[in-house]
């Protein structure tokens, strides 16, 4: 029972040491993650400018150009019509609803996480700032 | 809706006589009030960028629809009757045949004379050419009561743009459509117009009120959204010795004012939607009328929030705005001939702001 109880700890070590040198990554593995984010973030200004999103014809970039007067930097934040806190993404589904008279995404769909991956890019360098209006 | 427009009325006849404290005196008590050195003395009315946007068969995107729809019965409501009523362009959305139609049809609900001024948005399908057989003219002048009235054609882009670098007419149109598009191209008047406004100007004496209408602000904003006309500086040479000028334009979907010189410029509300301020895109510069106390940020809830029409008194050759904002207190940019600028009437002392007149 000791023999085992002690194996199985080497074992513990053994993967935690592992796990230590697989958080080391190269600068190329950098580029190549911010070559992921980038595509994701085309897909985004794909969809954000797509007529085809909702079912109306009217895309998001016709009130919001650049992803503009969306403040991701401003989520989580209290939205007075929902009454509660919310994230950037309800919100977006909330534009999905009703001026593009279309149906919501999941909050992990592939396309909700591109919308929001392109919104950020526009914004970044903007201090954080949750809960502010 | 009745209620609604008689709020609205009244909001508007308050505002309008704010500055006599009484607030049911009727509109013409003001401007007889305000009438001085002889100068043309009317009011007119001024809607702008409905977006017309055919979904399919006989439908049209609601929303925009509703903003137009509400634009022409509060403005058939006003008394004393405007003399007139501009359109200042941008009536379709994809410059379709069945979305110009939809809007003119909306805008003939008017019962009054209608100027309009063209859009890109009503243009770059078929270079303005159903437009035409609605509308007349892309550029033209006319006098009404003492002052001379200018409709340009501000929308105009390099020949190259317009006629050699898409392979279809729709291709072209959705390019021009998306605001923030970077295979977008400047507005321009072009030279053909800019000739035509010299020798306009030339019969005009230069004490004679002089009104610009135009899509697009006469002046340089910000490039990214096509806040700007490529010939500004020229088109402000040839207004420059005139005594009084006034520009008014579209395009921008929000309120902003300036000064250049004698060139009062104020913009004007969209009925479909408004837009961001250009400062508020976080990776670029703009240069925003320093004069401009902005509108409320738009409450996305509320689809007719930050969109409005505009009701305009021409008096000693300048011309005052009365904002008449749908789901916002109605805002008056009047020119201070004090000052020799136009200001917002409650707004201007930085101590009166509301924090959603802030953006970021
Ligand atoms: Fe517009
Ligand atoms: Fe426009």
């Amino acid at each position: 029972m000791k023999k085992i109880a002690s194996i199985l700890l080497a074992a513990c070590v053994a993967a935690y040491s592992v796990e230590v040198s697989a958080d080391e990554f190269t600068k190329e593995d950098a580029e190549r993650w911010m070559e992921q984010f980038e595509q994701v973030a085309a897909e985004g200004r794909a969809l954000w400018t797509s007529p085809e999103l909702g079912t109306n014809g009217v895309a998001c970039a016709q009130c919001h150009p650049n992803a503009t007067n969306t403040h991701p930097e401003t989520y989580p934040k209290f939205q007075k019509q929902m009454g509660r806190v919310v994230h950037m993404w309800e919100m977006i589904n909330w534009c999905l609803r009703n001026p593009l008279e279309g149906a919501d995404l999941a909050a992990d769909d592939p396309k909700m996480v591109a919308l929001q991956a392109y919104a950020y890019k526009e914004r970044r360098g903007v201090e954080l700032a949750p809960g502010k209006h | 809706m009745s209620n609604k427009i008689l709020n609205t009325r009244r909001d508007f006849l308050r505002t309008t006589a704010s500055g006599l404290v009484a607030g049911m005196l009727p509109v013409s008590l003001v401007r007889l009030a305000s009438a001085q050195e002889g100068g043309p003395d009317f009011t007119f009315a001024y809607v702008s960028d409905a977006h017309i946007q055919h979904v399919k068969g006989s439908q049209f995107v609601r929303n925009w629809d509703r903003g137009l729809i509400r634009a022409v019965a509060e403005a058939n409501l006003l008394e004393p009757k405007p003399d007139f009523v501009v359109f200042g362009g941008d009536l379709a959305q994809l410059g379709t045949k069945a979305e110009l139609d939809h809007g003119a049809e909306i805008l003939s609900a008017l019962n009054y004379k209608t100027y309009a001024v063209l859009g890109e948005h009503d243009y770059y399908l078929d270079l303005g050419e159903y437009w035409s057989e609605l509308y007349g003219d892309h550029y033209y002048s006319w006098d009404h009561k003492g002052a001379h009235f200018v409709t340009l054609n501000s929308i105009l882009t390099y020949d190259d743009w317009t006629f050699n670098r898409w392979e279809s007419a729709e291709r072209r149109m959705n390019e021009m459509a998306g605001l923030d598009n970077p295979n977008g191209s400047p507005f321009m008047v072009g030279k053909k117009q800019m000739d035509w406004l010299k020798k306009d100007l030339a019969k005009v004496s230069k004490d004679t009120p002089v009104v610009v209408f135009s899509h697009s602000p006469l002046q340089k904003i910000y490039k990214g959204w096509n806040f700007w006309t490529e010939e500004a500086e020229d088109i402000q040479a040839l207004l420059k010795p005139f005594n009084k000028v006034n520009v008014i334009y579209g395009h921008v979907h929000q309120i902003q004012y300036n000064q250049i010189g004698n060139i009062a410029f104020t913009s004007v509300m969209s009925t479909a939607w408004p837009w961001p301020y250009p400062e508020s895109y976080a990776q670029a510069e703009s240069h925003l009328p320093i004069l401009t106390v902005p509108m409320n940020r738009a409450d996305p809830f509320n689809e007719r929030d930050a969109t409005g029409w505009q009701f305009m008194n021409m008096h000693t050759g300048r011309v005052d705005l009365e904002f008449n904002l749908y789901d916002n207190t109605n805002r008056t940019v009047a020119f201070n001939e004090q000052k020799g600028h136009p200001e917002d009437t409650s707004y201007s002392d930085p101590t009166n702001r509301t924090p959603a007149q802030r953006h970021y």
